[in-house]
């Protein structure tokens, strides 16, 4: 949206200035028009007509084996009437609410390293580039890996019971809640990591002098300087985490030995039954929750200004 | 296909081919009238095929290249994905090898075109229990959807299941198998001898079934009617009542702890075994072997209450016809006539017409794998693998021992949808 305005001025200019033979004859007003229509039609082909047939779909009708063009509203009312939605999505919020909390605040620290505790700029790209080592191999490899070392025999039960701490091996490390937030914090803290780091870089270290010459703290710096100032990087973070977790479905399906739920897991199992039409009203419904937490973030930070 | 230049084989290698091709087809009575042309053409032939992962099997696409000339692409894919497959994308495949309570679902809805017997070359050596349901005649027919039921069509172009067979089928059997629980011998620490024995206490958080409902539900079943704390009428087809009352049950034994984890895809099965989660649980035959041959102890052990059985076949696209038709048939043709017989029974599942696999394997594979007798030598795995020393016998025994106590078949049930909702709830709960 931003870029519009700019590009126009720019192509009058340019038009204005070029020989004739190079406008190709097309008015000058209808130049942005043209040059912003292969975006619109990527968007379009590949975003909104898709989100429509889903929208469409979730008012259709099915059976077993076949879904049946048709206006009925039994999808939503089976879906938002089930006391089992409702216990899935608050299940989903909650995963969605500690792995949010975990990330940011390791994230932070992360990047409040990398920023302003690494001074030479080779070592914060060294570093940098470290941090996404995990992220050349596939985050299902990463999330598997995780199931010997937690086991009922797995490494750290082994270690802990051989050190004499336990005797009898933690059943909860594995195919449990903890596992699966476990998982989601290890393949996700990246996704706050790298926007915070951006916005900190961004602060001119002149104000953290100055604060400091005024007489702040530490601490004071950090939450009346450092902090306001990433809050951009913060929202764009969390912006990333609230929409994979919440449409997360192997994670939680893989750490929690099937024994846990999540609206991606239950939209998954719709599907593979042929539900398809309820599988798109349990799209649509969690689309316009994910939509509404991205608002609420985007009223408390401006990313825009920000930037 | 038609742009590619097709490269010259040599001459020797065509001749070759087109006898075997033609000797095949002679022998099952499809030539109708273009033998010459046909053996050539019938190279450029692809069939696809897709199914579960039990029978796409690489080393029979190859096998068919050599015997038969023409290619075979195979696709494997999970059951609940193989039923969505089926009836969204009918043109996608060609052969469909697909599961009978999948067939239930699928061929009502047209996407299938029902096979002629009578060009069936080994259609009367079929094991009868696809025929009218029974392994002997004097054998009581087990609940579920049972293949007989849903084997046969009314007619060329009915999409209606017939009571009784005709000659028209809508599978033809391929693989099948009775399956059981499994267990880790060395560490459950007592005899296992009926369903009921999962939920024992003892065994808190270190159990396991399946989470495919279709399936799970079967298993629920075996369970709850061990137990004595559900009655049913047809486990097969529970009412809404029967559901409900067994949900209750696993959900309640969910809560307290009782399972480990729900397992939805074979190599889950094996590693929730091997690594010592869980010591017993709901299993398929392959995934002991699995476990097996990493030297871990694990017995598919025969419980008293039965076994649930599934099983499986090919079916024809609607869409197949001419040329590609007559190379279907030529496949499931070849299919019964033993190589690829063998090749199942030797994985320990079971092939549709034994006597002419019987043809295909040693004395000894023929009396560990279907009569149950101990090995005279090592048993080996399809790919040369020793499965099992000398002296082993098979969990569960012969053929007939373990097809004859079948309590039910994997099912689709007419409160399908019901059924489906209320387990979504027990693994939500």
């Amino acid at each position: 949206m931003l870029g519009i305005p700019m590009t126009t001025t720019v192509t009058t200019e340019a038009a204005d200035e070029a020989p004739p033979a190079r406008g190709l004859g097309i008015p000058t007003a209808w130049r942005p028009y043209l040059q912003v229509a292969p975006l619109t039609a990527v968007f379009v082909l590949f975003l909104v007509i898709p989100i429509l047939t889903i929208v469409i779909v979730s008012f259709w009708d099915y059976d077993s084996v076949q879904v049946i063009p048709d206006f009925v509203l039994t999808n939503y009312q089976e879906l938002l009437g089930s006391p089992v939605t409702w216990k899935i999505y608050l299940n989903t919020v909650k995963f969605t609410v500690l792995v949010w909390a975990l990330t940011l605040l390791i994230g932070f620290i992360v990047a409040y390293f990398l920023a302003f505790h690494v001074q030479s700029v080779v070592w914060q790209t060294a570093l940098f580039l470290v941090c996404t080592i995990p992220f050349w191999t596939s985050n299902i490899i990463r999330m598997i890996s995780w199931i010997p070392f937690l086991g009922r025999n797995g490494l750290i039960n082994q270690t802990l019971i051989n050190l004499g701490i336990v005797d009898h091996p933690l059943e909860f490390l594995l195919f449990s809640d903890f596992s699966v937030v476990l998982a989601f914090v290890h393949l996700y803290t990246l996704f706050m990591v790298v926007p915070i780091f951006n916005s900190m870089m961004r602060i001119d270290r002149s104000l953290i002098e100055a604060a400091r010459d005024a007489g702040a703290s530490g601490w004071q710096i950090l939450t009346n300087v450092i902090v306001p100032l990433s809050k951009s990087g913060i929202a764009i973070g969390s912006i990333f985490i609230v929409t994979l977790v919440m449409g997360d479905f192997i994670t939680v399906r893989l750490m929690s030995g099937g024994q846990s739920a999540s609206v991606g897991l239950m939209i998954a199992n719709q599907i593979s039954l042929l539900q398809y039409p309820a599988a798109a009203a349990n799209a649509v419904v969690l689309l316009v929750i994910v939509l509404l937490m991205v608002a609420a973030m985007l009223r408390i930070v401006d990313i825009r200004k920000e930037l | 296909m038609t742009s590619k230049t097709p490269s010259m084989p040599s001459r020797r290698a065509l001749l070759k081919g087109a006898a075997a091709t033609a000797g095949a087809a002679a022998g099952s009575g499809l030539i109708t009238g273009f033998p010459t042309i046909w053996a050539q053409n019938i190279k450029n032939v692809t069939l696809r095929q897709f199914g579960t992962g039990v029978s796409n099997l690489n080393a029979v696409a190859e096998k068919v290249k050599q015997d038969l000339g023409f290619t075979l692409q195979m696709t494997a894919l999970d059951s609940d994905a193989v039923a969505q497959r089926a009836v969204t994308q009918p043109k996608s495949y060609d052969i469909a090898d697909i599961e009978y309570w999948i067939c239930k679902k699928v061929f009502p809805t047209g996407v299938m075109q029902p096979m002629d017997v009578k060009k069936i070359k080994n259609f009367d050596k079929i094991v009868p229990i696809f025929i009218n349901g029974k392994l002997t005649p004097e054998s009581k027919i087990a609940q579920g959807t049972a293949p007989h039921t849903v084997g046969f069509v009314e007619g060329k172009d009915s999409k209606k299941f017939a009571k009784a067979p005709t000659q028209w089928m809508t599978l033809i059997p391929t693989i099948y198998n009775a399956d059981t629980l499994g267990i880790r011998p060395d560490l459950v620490g007592r005899e296992i001898s009926s369903w009921k024995d999962i939920m024992d206490p003892a065994f808190k958080g270190k159990t396991s079934i399946l989470n495919i409902p279709s399936i799970g539900i079967m298993d629920a079943a075996m369970i709850c009617e061990a137990m004595g704390v559900v009655k049913y009428g047809d486990k097969g087809n529970m009412t809404k009542a029967e559901i409900d009352q067994t949900l209750k049950v696993m959900t309640d034994a969910k809560k307290a702890g009782q399972f480990r984890a729900f397992w939805k895809s074979f190599d889950e099965s094996v590693n929730l075994m091997a690594s010592g989660e869980v010591v017993i649980q709901s299993m398929w035959s392959p995934a002991v072997a699995a476990v097996r041959s990493k030297g871990i102890a694990c017995i598919y052990q025969p419980l008293k209450e039965g076994y649930r059985a599934w099983g499986g076949g090919l079916g024809i696209a609607k869409h197949l016809s001419g040329l590609e038709l007559a190379a279907a048939y030529e496949y499931i043709n070849w299919y019964l006539s033993g190589w690829v017989g063998a090749y199942l029974n030797r994985q320990g599942y079971y092939s549709a017409v034994l006597d002419t696999a019987k043809e295909f394997m040693s004395p000894n594979e023929w009396g560990y794998w279907m009569e149950g007798k101990p090995a005279t030598a090592d048993i080996l795995s399809p790919e040369g693998k020793v499965m099992e020393k000398v002296g082993a016998v098979r969990d569960g025994g012969s053929f007939s021992a373990r097809m004859g106590a079948v309590a039910c078949w994997n099912s689709v049930m007419d409160e399908d949808r019901y059924m489906v909702s209320k387990w979504n709830e027990f693994i939500a709960a």
